[in-house]
């Protein structure tokens, strides 16, 4: 079996927190063996395929303590993006209003919070934290307004569609509850930064799983709902929850996010397929 | 019949099967204690029940069927409350009548999607088993002219704005209290749906205490209006401490009719006010002299536990709501 089933030198979730997720090729492995011996020829077709581990990588790790690494790392990536907006020339320039500066200083305090916060989280739990990672955003126009939005949109939404899409990895509800409670603050950023680029898009179709009800036409019946209702997250691509935001795995987001990382810097998180 | 190929098959043609009958461990357990008697007889009634996990209606645990409930009902209140508002002419400003439209469409949503879990036995509501007064019944509560144009308080529908600030960040509080009765191993779709629908209730809230920048600023239409201390009547687009009590109402016996929503819920310790400044025992205000109380205030939301939030919800309750057990389950 080809699978590399640790992750190598990246850090691992210590003490008890087991993974309980698993590459989906290998719980199949494990699905077929148990169900029963002689199906040799499947069992190895349910290794046969590649899985996303690049050696070139840092792995998040695996279990409480890949997640939390995850949103460290993601937490890291909003702290480098705003601090590097504070002393940008759109930021300096005289003209830029206050307001708006107002606006970016909340948002780098929020996110180096975030940060710090984790990292402190993270040794308090005895994991060992990813290291600093170091940022790529050649690629971000900070001498505009709209530059600078434009990329904050990103880093915001994906954020929100990461820290949706992480929670059900989590097995300690305290981190689940630390999740969501910097969770809802990223939809706030998201929601004002999208509202500053184009007003009234703090929900759009490209976030949310927008809906438009057929209502009943008195107030005597009561609306129970129309359409196809679902509970079932369809996976990478997007939620069909009607009005939910669409959340993403992990390794949906990083493929992203790796775009803004340096090259000693780009993240797998093979444990959260 | 060849279960491997159809297994296979199934994850191709659904890549989330093997999610839908849940992780390895369950599997272990169904297959790993079975596994030994399996017959052939057995088959097809071990894959019976891997379609009725998967595609199945299941019995929900009686406090993840409560916790999705008070979610439901909270849907309704603000549904309704912002459906109503759109059919009150000269309420909305113009400039903001299509971001009231897709909050509630988005309640609607919402509705549906619970009711979808929670089976045909989950509870619906009329507009009038609410009281948008917040009298809890009486209609002349601190919020009467919430949906009144340019009534006490509420030119430019200050006074709505400010209420529909004040459902979303219970809105908020509440999954967020939730959240943790969700996070069972047979549950984690219901999570995450619910974690996709929270998010969605601050964005909704992030937009409300941006218009009612604008309002306060008299600019209309306008993300960028300044944010004024202390942040009740022209606040951040996030919680700054508890936001002074919230929104101030146009009563003199009641002026802050939403300070409950920013307290601490019960117990105080697990639901702390939007204030707290200490996450998982760390006073985050001692790791770096930037971080000041009101910083890391903002930086996170607070849960509040389903008893809170169902008396905060009473207020909104009407006569006919509370004769229909309306936010009155037992937690």
């Amino acid at each position: 079996m080809s699978h590399n089933l640790s992750t190598g030198s990246q850090p691992q979730a210590a003490g008890p927190d087991q993974p309980l997720y698993t590459p989906i090729k290998r719980r199949s492995f494990f699905m077929y063996a148990g169900a029963t011996a002689g199906a040799t020829a499947l069992l190895l077709a349910g290794c046969s395929d590649d899985d996303d581990n690049n050696p070139s990588l840092l792995d998040v790790g695996s279990g409480d303590g890949g997640i939390l690494n995850y949103a460290y790392a993601l937490e890291q990536l909003e702290a480098a993006f705003y601090a590097q907006v504070r002393t940008s020339a759109y930021y300096n320039a005289a003209g830029t209003p206050a307001a708006i500066k107002q606006v970016f200083d909340d948002l780098a305090l929020h996110e180096a919070i975030h940060r710090d916060f984790l990292k402190r989280a993270l040794t308090d739990n005895n994991i060992t934290p990813l290291k600093d990672l170091r940022t790529d955003f050649s690629g971000i126009d900070f001498a505009s307004l709209n530059g600078i939005l434009t990329a904050a949109r990103t880093f915001e939404d994906t954020g929100v569609a990461a820290y949706n899409g992480a929670g059900r990895y989590l097995t300690n509800n305290t981190f689940l509850g630390l999740a969501g409670k910097i969770v809802s603050v990223e939809a706030r950023h998201a929601a004002l930064i999208r509202d500053m680029i184009t007003y009234n898009s703090f929900v759009s179709s490209d976030v949310v799983n927008t809906f438009s009800p057929n209502l009943p036409a008195n107030t005597t019946t009561a609306y129970t709902g129309d359409g196809t209702p679902s509970l079932t997250p369809a996976g990478s691509n997007g939620n069909p929850v009607a009005g939910a935001e669409r959340s993403k795995k992990p390794q949906e987001i990083l493929r992203s996010v790796n775009n803004f990382l340096a090259s000693d810097s780009k993240l797998s998180a093979n444990s959260f397929s | 019949m060849n279960l491997f190929k159809l297994v296979s098959d199934l994850e191709q043609a659904d890549p989330e099967f093997l999610d839908r009958i849940n992780p390895r461990r369950r599997v272990f357990k169904y297959l790993g204690n079975a596994g030994q008697k399996v017959t052939a007889a057995a088959v097809p009634a071990i894959l019976a029940s891997f379609f009725n996990r998967a595609y199945g209606q299941t019995t929900l645990p009686s406090d993840v069927q409560k916790v999705l409930t008070l979610a439901l009902q909270l849907e309704y209140l603000e549904f309704h409350f912002y459906n109503t508002a759109l059919g009150v002419s000269g309420l909305i400003p113009g400039s903001e009548t299509d971001g009231v439209t897709t909050i509630r469409n988005d309640e609607a949503g919402h509705i549906n999607a619970l009711r979808g879990v929670l089976g045909s036995s989950a509870p619906s509501y009329l507009v009038t088993d609410f009281d948008y007064s917040g009298g809890g019944g009486t209609g002349t509560g601190p919020m009467a002219t919430a949906l009144v144009p340019n009534g006490a308080g509420n030119a430019n529908g200050a006074l709505f704005f400010a209420a529909g600030q004040a459902f979303s960040d219970v809105g908020q509080r509440a999954y967020k209290g939730g959240a943790p009765t969700l996070n069972t191993t047979a549950t984690k779709d219901i999570l995450e749906a619910a974690l996709n629908i929270h998010s969605v209730e601050a964005r909704h809230n992030s937009h409300f205490r941006t218009v009612r920048r604008a309002i306060a600023a008299n600019a209309l239409g306008s993300a960028t209006a300044a944010a004024t201390a202390p942040y009740d009547n022209a606040p951040k687009s996030w919680i700054n401490l508890v936001d002074n009590g919230g929104p101030t109402a146009p009563s003199s016996s009641n002026p802050k009719p939403a300070a409950a929503v920013y307290n601490a819920g019960n117990p105080a310790t697990s639901y702390p006010a939007d204030s707290n400044v200490t996450q998982a025992t760390v006073d985050l205000t001692t790791i770096n002299p930037a971080y000041t109380a009101a910083a890391v205030s903002e930086a996170f939301d607070e849960p509040l536990d389903p008893n809170t939030v169902q008396t905060i919800a009473l207020n909104f309750t009407s006569t006919a709501g509370k004769a229909k057990g309306l936010f009155q389950q037992t937690f």
